[in-house]
């Protein structure tokens, strides 16, 4: 078997260990390829038959509209069923408040809103795309990862978890975050995206946008940033290596518009992906305390 | 190319995340905003240089007390193989992390400081990966340039390893003098020991077969989960998903389903709506039968040829996982795959004194404890040694009232 075989075998298992242990499992899809490559790993784990669980959108309401238009198509072309939490809702009903000024984002209050469609729909475990080589706090994350009711996860409190037996027993009230891509790297998604045959967002790929240039990134020129007379405008081409909220999403500029381009640019590359997300910038520590809260 | 998984052991400073880090660091594996992290975390060696150990620190709480206390695992290729490392402290508190972290591994690392040779930490850390079935071992000898790379001290320690190690079963043994700070034998061959003619480090991992002395190769396929589409055109439609622990499956294969103990034969085996026509242990895929049998989540489909023991009474090796201790009255669930059963600790055989190997008689299990018991089962138990095969010879037990993970099982 080579490695992606591995992976794959891998990461189909633990989808079905999550059908065969819960009641109400949920795959939290956002819109990118680690989310994408999720679902393909969901056909192969339940194909013939339907998922055992439905599709969990976040919507910031700052989401690329390719992000938006992707995620119908798709969802149509599954024949499954799709669940938004929006935040709007929550900034409407007066449950979180927005962040104002420049650097200002959605992406805090998105946790309010995973949280309360968890508790709603009475989700015992989701499903999420994180992987372990992504961020050093991540590195030591279970598979099975257990949350208790205010959607917290305890460093200290983690189940030992051995071979590959997965223990998802909870009390009521908490849950479950299950990473089935946990020991996939950055290049692994993308050769596997690659070997499939995977349909992604053309965000991902080398197109022409409107930037502005930011605390040292590229960002998309969108209202949502809170543009005013100091940000200056530029044509660049650009793709993205990750895909979330407008806000702190940062461009690369390049020219590789095809899977091979992609490729070859990720392998050469010398920054991190996480380093064109703002929001980890804040602190080294800062991807911890945000899990600790219940994020992703 | 294939993957390899490998845990490392060591005492705290013996340079083991300093190691890690030359791994990942010769191997350019650590990316610029991550080597812009650790600069900024303002550590440095003696000497100036950045301390590469950093990168291997995880959690703040750790980095507070500057020790690490959890499995964490790390990700760096070369152009032959893709490797996992299952990063694990070594301090005694923490036996029950490397017992965790030598579960998923092929290979164990086990270094031993070039000053302090062969110490009581060396061999409680070889009994463990002995224990978990890992058997290939390299062990490093760090520090090298602190004994002026000396033949002598790494032959010394090399028999004094031996010398243990020989009395528990581990098949594959070899040694490495290391500088993990200088990058002697990491990467390339060290000049500074031209005595030494063996291979380095990253060659040595980079080459390593570890399919011999794996599992048994008899077929075996634990169901978790049925799938049943119920549409009008699959209405009959009943496939078994799980992934084959052992051995291999054709179609037309004559199978055994356990605990039942019915016999079937597969008609096929498919993933994704794609018919295959045989699939080799690791593989996920679903496998249609001929007859209508029921079979649930957690059933063992099984090569007819090898059916594995049915049993209620069952002899297994133990390490405890939890801060209470085991209590004989109590019952706890038994994982092992996807099945789950009540079970009670009918006796403690004994328990080891881990650093010095030697069996001692005990009522209990506290945290870190290893030894051995005898477990009874309210429900038929299908398993193999685990020597024989780790997925069917290994479980975990649970306690019923914290579901937490208290004991790691290994069936003898
Ligand atoms: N001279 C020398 N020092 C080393 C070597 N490897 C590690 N050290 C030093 O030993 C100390 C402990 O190393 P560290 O990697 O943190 O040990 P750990 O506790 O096993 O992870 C640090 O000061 C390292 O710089 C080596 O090969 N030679």
């Amino acid at each position: 078997m080579d490695y992606l075989d591995h992976l794959e075998a891998e990461a189909i298992s633990i989808l079905r260990e999550v059908a065969g242990q819960f009641e109400k499992p949920a795959l939290l899809f956002s819109g990118g390829k680690d989310s994408i490559t999720l679902v393909h790993l969901a056909k192969k784990a339940f194909r013939p038959g339907k998922f055992p669980f439905p599709l969990v959108h976040i919507d910031t309401g700052h989401n690329f509209s390719e992000t938006i238009t992707f995620r119908d198509n798709l969802i149509e072309e599954l024949g499954e069923r799709l669940i938004v939490g929006n935040v709007q809702d929550a900034i409407d009903q007066g449950k979180v408040v927005e962040q104002k000024g420049k650097n200002a984002s959605r992406n805090p209050l998105q946790t309010v809103t995973l949280l309360e469609t968890i508790e709603q729909n009475g989700f015992d475990a989701c499903i999420g795309g994180a992987r372990r080589d992504e961020e050093k706090a991540r590195a030591k994350e279970r598979i099975f990862s257990v949350r208790d009711e205010f959607g917290q996860w305890d460093p200290k409190r983690q189940r030992p978890e051995l071979w590959n037996i997965f223990n998802g027993k909870i009390q009521k009230g908490e849950n479950v975050r299950v990473f089935p891509i946990s020991n996939w790297t950055e290049l692994d998604v993308w050769n596997y995206i690659k070997r499939e045959n995977i349909e992604i967002p053309s965000l991902y790929f080398a197109h022409e946008r409107d930037c502005i240039y930011r605390n040292g990134q590229w960002m998309t020129a969108d209202p949502s940033l809170n543009l005013d007379h100091e940000d200056k405008i530029e044509r660049k081409q650009v793709r993205f290596r990750t895909i979330g909220d407008m806000t702190c999403t940062a461009a690369v500029e390049s020219d590789k518009s095809d899977i091979d381009g992609v490729i070859l640019e990720i392998s050469q590359s010398r920054i991190s992906e996480r380093g064109a997300r703002m929001d980890d910038k804040v602190s080294e520590a800062a991807m911890e305390d945000r899990k600790k809260g219940g994020y992703f | 190319m294939d993957i390899l998984k490998f845990i490392t052991a060591g005492s705290v400073d013996d340079g083991k995340s300093t190691l890690i880090g030359r791994l990942l660091y010769d191997t350019d594996s650590i990316l610029e905003d991550q080597l812009e992290a650790i600069k900024s975390a303002n550590r440095k060696n003696d000497d100036g240089t950045v301390d590469l150990a950093i990168i291997t620190d995880g959690l703040k709480a750790e980095r507070e007390q500057g020790i690490t206390i959890d499995v964490a695992y790390k990700y760096f290729q070369t152009d032959k193989r893709k490797f996992i490392i299952a990063d694990t402290p070594g301090h005694i508190q923490y036996t029950r992390n490397m017992v965790t972290g030598a579960s998923g591994a092929d290979l164990a690392i086990i270094l031993i400081d070039a000053r302090k040779g062969v110490i009581e930490q060396t061999i409680r850390h070889t009994f463990l990966v002995s224990l978990l079935n890992i058997q290939h071992v390299l062990v490093c000898v760090n520090k090298m340039d602190m004994v002026d790379y000396d033949q002598e001290s790494f032959e010394k320690i090399k028999s004094d390893y031996l010398q243990f190690s020989n009395k528990l079963t581990i098949q594959n043994i070899e040694f490495i003098p290391v500088s993990a700070l200088r990058g002697d034998n990491i990467v390339i061959k060290s000049r500074n020991m031209p005595w030494y003619d063996g291979p380095s480090l990253i060659h040595f991992l980079e080459t390593v077969d570890v399919k011999p002395f794996a599992t048994s190769g008899k077929g075996r396929f634990p169901v978790q989960w049925i799938v049943r589409p119920q549409t009008d055109e699959l209405h009959d439609y009943r496939g078994y998903a799980g992934r084959i622990v052992g051995g291999s499956f054709k179609v037309g294969d004559k199978v055994a389903i356990m605990p039942s103990g019915f016999r079937s034969t597969i008609t096929h085996i498919e993933l994704n709506n794609e018919q295959k026509v045989d699939a080799e242990e690791g593989e996920s895929v679903i496998i249609r039968l001929e007859d209508d049998i029921d079979i649930s989540r957690g059933d063992l489909i099984v090569s007819a040829a090898d059916i594995p023991e049915v049993t209620k009474d069952i002899e297994a090796s133990i390490c405890w996982m939890d801060l209470r201790p085991l209590d004989l009255s109590q019952t706890y669930l038994l994982q092992t795959n996807s099945k789950l059963s009540r079970v009670k600790i009918q006796d403690i055989l004994h328990k080891v004194n881990i650093n010095t190997l030697e069996e001692i008689p005990a009522d209990t299990f506290s945290l870190n404890d290893i030894g051995k018991v005898r477990i009874r089962s309210a429900d038929e138990l299908v398993v193999d040694t685990y020597a024989e095969n780790k997925a069917t010879g290994g479980a975990i037990l649970i306690d019923t009232r914290t579901n937490l993970t208290v004991g790691a099982l290994m069936f003898s």
